[in-house]
């Protein structure tokens, strides 16, 4: 295990530390005092745990394939973009790009998460990513999902569980929502809406045993509720468009 | 069902005393113009099938075939074309967006041919290449502000990364799935023979060319496909596609009966399903955010490799530019509105954007007044055609250029612009494999080479006739280049003088 006292330091020189300590094996990396550096993680690989107090910046674990990053607080735009594999906890909320283009691994957010989440994310073989979030997202929630699995839990009972434009363009993947039900003039045209059901829900809830876990919710409580769950219409969205 | 308005844009003519009915063009044939009817005991053709690609033409061992556009013609009229009227019918017909592919064919004036090349008379001798040095060697990538030397003269100053390239040419990025395997393997060996660098294109990188790695730039764009550690760390640079000269401003779509099983695993995406690059990077929506994602590649390729951008020409080119140098990107490659493309909406294709000439000329001015045109390669593309063009965009301003349809042409595209159908009877823009197979890659590569090296040559001399030795000695040397038949206003937004002046 290593401390880092990141407290005025370049993300530069954080990035290169935490890269050295990463690729030599170090098991648990603890970083202090992060005030806003960008790039943690960013295309690293391997099996070690990054906890993180303070608040990461941008791009935190892009293009990640592998590691654990745990952030004690919140996090900031882009985490995860185009990640390959390993899990990200954020005790807090995110902003806004979260999950862009990520083709596998997991995140579990316990609060909101801005606008922008899970555009374009993907799934390939054995690699299916999955996104949590416990409050709410924003608007172009998965838009042009064409894999993977996100979840939306609502568990400060907002009176929105997503903006609008959710799910537009979506073309692979599955979303779950939380809810008793959602307005349709919030989704995607290629998205179609139904009650998830018992099967649906034992596939999603390992993910929310996760969750529960992490963030010290009771399971039983958040699984007894209704789900909602959207799926695209084809893998072919555009597939009449030209002449 | 309504009846079909269209006419056959092309007539098959077969001359019947050199045919034997041996088939070859039936079976060369992928869009099956060609059959053999046993009642009348010959071969005929149907013209409604044929694009002109010439495959047959070329294949036929009789040389019987020749293709003609056909005769049949509506009322002339100056207004209302036939392509007009043609593309009226199709669309009432499906009710779907045109589509299109290669660059932008519509007769808008052709700036490089209103540029001429200066030489040597008297004063300053030119030189010749054949017996004296000439240096075609560039650089691509961010120069220092200044080169601090040690007591003992060497150069203390620490290069920011940079490609070398043996020709200032490199072939652009057309993705696999787009253009085919083979035609993939011709470009990434030719540009290692040549000492060049080929690009990937946003289709990932296919397992087998990794080997050319130290010759690849692999692209970043809106999809992300295929993008992973393995990717990132085998190019030699990283691209960061926000548009192409053929379709600025929109995205893409692979269909899905094009991601086979090989495109599936290299775009790392499931078989079948298309491939949607959105029109934007979603993560990009200022320069602020472009230069997000340029350090994050830099940060993942530990600062060792250039990190571009590639933008397509258009109306605000140079100050999009200028953000994108200060934003800390290496190179900038700019695609004029005669780029190519595999598939792109007709309407796009052939009204959006501004030509590469405009372009290349305004964003050196622009950078050079601003004092940062060190801090950034420039690369022209967006069809050159022949070496003069390469002149005349490096005069320009370019460090370099980048040909796409050129090299395909190479290869042996015969410009049907039919791309998007799949349907490459040169084994070049397509998927099947009983037509990815007839373009060989061993004769493929070679004719790359051949192309390159011979442009090398006319490119030496012509900048031996301008008494230059070194190619970095006519970058945005516009003294060079003299206007014919252009407006004052052209002459001054491309930065030289009119013939005669």
């Amino acid at each position: 295990m290593k401390t880092i006292d990141a407290k005025d330091m370049h993300y530069k020189d954080l990035n290169e530390m935490i890269k050295e300590l990463v690729n030599s094996g170090e098991d648990v990396i603890n970083l202090k005092n992060v005030n806003g550096q960008r790039y943690i993680g960013d295309n690293l690989n391997g099996n070690t745990k990054i906890n993180i107090e303070g608040t990461p910046g941008n791009d935190l674990a892009a293009f990640m394939d592998g590691l654990t990053i745990e952030v004690f607080g919140n996090g900031q735009d882009a985490i995860g973009n185009t990640m390959n594999d390993g899990s990200i906890i954020v005790h807090g909320h995110v902003g806004d790009v979260v999950g862009y283009g990520m083709r596998g691994g997991s995140m579990y957010i316990k609060s909101d998460a801005g606008y922008r989440v899970g555009i374009h994310m993907k799934q390939y073989n054995d690699k299916v990513p999955v996104v949590v979030i416990g409050g709410t997202p924003g608007d172009f929630f998965g838009e042009y999902m064409a894999g993977g699995c996100m979840i939306v839990l609502n568990l400060s009972n907002k009176k929105d569980i997503v903006g609008e434009y959710c799910g537009t363009g979506m073309h692979g993947g599955v979303i779950y929502l939380r809810c008793n039900d959602v307005e349709d003039y919030k989704l995607g045209k290629e998205v179609i809406k139904e009650e998830a059901t018992e099967d649906d829900l034992k596939e999603i809830s390992k993910y929310i045993k996760n969750f529960s876990s992490y963030f010290k919710y009771d399971y039983d409580k958040i699984m007894n509720h209704k789900f909602i769950k959207l799926h695209p219409a084809g893998h072919r969205p555009y597939g009449k468009l030209y002449a | 069902m309504s009846l079909n308005y269209l006419t056959p844009e092309f007539k098959v003519l077969r001359d019947y005393d050199k045919c034997i009915n041996c088939k070859v063009c039936m079976r060369q044939c992928a869009n099956e113009v060609h059959s053999y009817d046993e009642d009348l005991g010959k071969m005929v053709a149907d013209d409604y099938k044929c694009v002109n690609c010439q495959r047959c033409v070329v294949m036929c061992p009789t040389h019987a075939l020749t293709i003609v556009k056909h005769p049949q013609v509506f009322r002339e009229n100056a207004n209302w074309t036939y392509d007009a009227i043609r593309d009226i019918y199709r669309q009432a017909e499906t009710g779907g967006v045109l589509l299109s592919a290669m660059g932008n064919d519509r007769p808008y004036p052709i700036y490089w041919d209103k540029m001429v090349i200066n030489a040597s008379q008297v004063t300053n001798p030119s030189i010749d290449p054949l017996r004296e040095p000439m240096e075609l060697k560039i650089f691509i990538g961010r120069k220092p502000d200044k080169i601090e030397l040690d007591e003992n003269l060497n150069v203390k100053t620490k290069m920011p990364p940079q490609l070398t390239l043996n020709y200032p040419i490199m072939f652009s990025a057309m993705s696999y799935g787009s253009i085919s395997y083979n035609a993939h393997a011709s470009l990434a060996r030719a540009a290692k023979e040549l000492g060049i660098y080929y690009n990937t294109g946003e289709g990932g990188l296919h397992k087998d060319f990794r080997k050319y790695g130290p010759n690849t730039i692999v692209q970043v764009a809106s999809g992300r496909f295929g993008v992973d550690r393995e990717y990132l760390k085998t190019a030699a640079a990283v691209e960061i596609k926000i548009g192409q000269g053929a379709k600025p401003g929109i995205g893409g779509h692979l269909p899905g009966e094009k991601v086979s099983e090989d495109i599936s695993e290299t775009r790392m995406i499931p078989v079948g399903s298309d491939a949607i690059s959105p029109a934007p990077h979603h993560d990009i929506y200022s320069i602020e955010d472009l230069s997000q994602l340029i350090y994050s590649l830099k940060e993942a390729t530990d600062y060792k490799k250039p990190v571009g951008v590639k933008i397509a020409a258009v109306n605000n080119v140079a100050a999009i530019a200028s953000g994108i140098a200060r934003a800390g990107a290496d190179y900038i490659a700019i695609d004029g509105f005669r780029g190519g493309t595999g598939a792109a909406p007709k309407r796009i294709r052939d009204n959006v954007g501004i030509p590469i000439e405009f372009a290349i000329a305004s964003v050196d001015s622009r950078l050079r007044s601003e004092g940062i045109r060190h801090t950034i390669s420039l690369i022209a593309a967006g069809s050159i055609r022949s070496s003069a063009d390469i002149v005349k965009a490096i005069a320009l301003g370019a460090d370099a250029v980048y040909i796409g349809s050129a090299a395909l042409i190479a290869l042996g595209c015969h410009m049907c612009q039919q791309c998007y159908t799949g349907k490459c009877n040169w084994g070049i823009a397509t998927q099947d494999p009983n037509l990815v197979k007839r373009l060989n890659p061993e004769i493929g590569y070679k004719r790359l080479v051949n192309l390159i090296t011979a442009w090398g040559h006319e490119i030496q001399e012509m900048l031996g006739g301008m008494g230059i030795n070194d190619i970095e000695s006519l970058k945005g040397n516009r003294l060079m280049l003299r206007g014919i038949g252009m407006t004052q206003k052209e002459l001054d937004v491309l930065g030289i003088l009119a013939a005669g002046e």
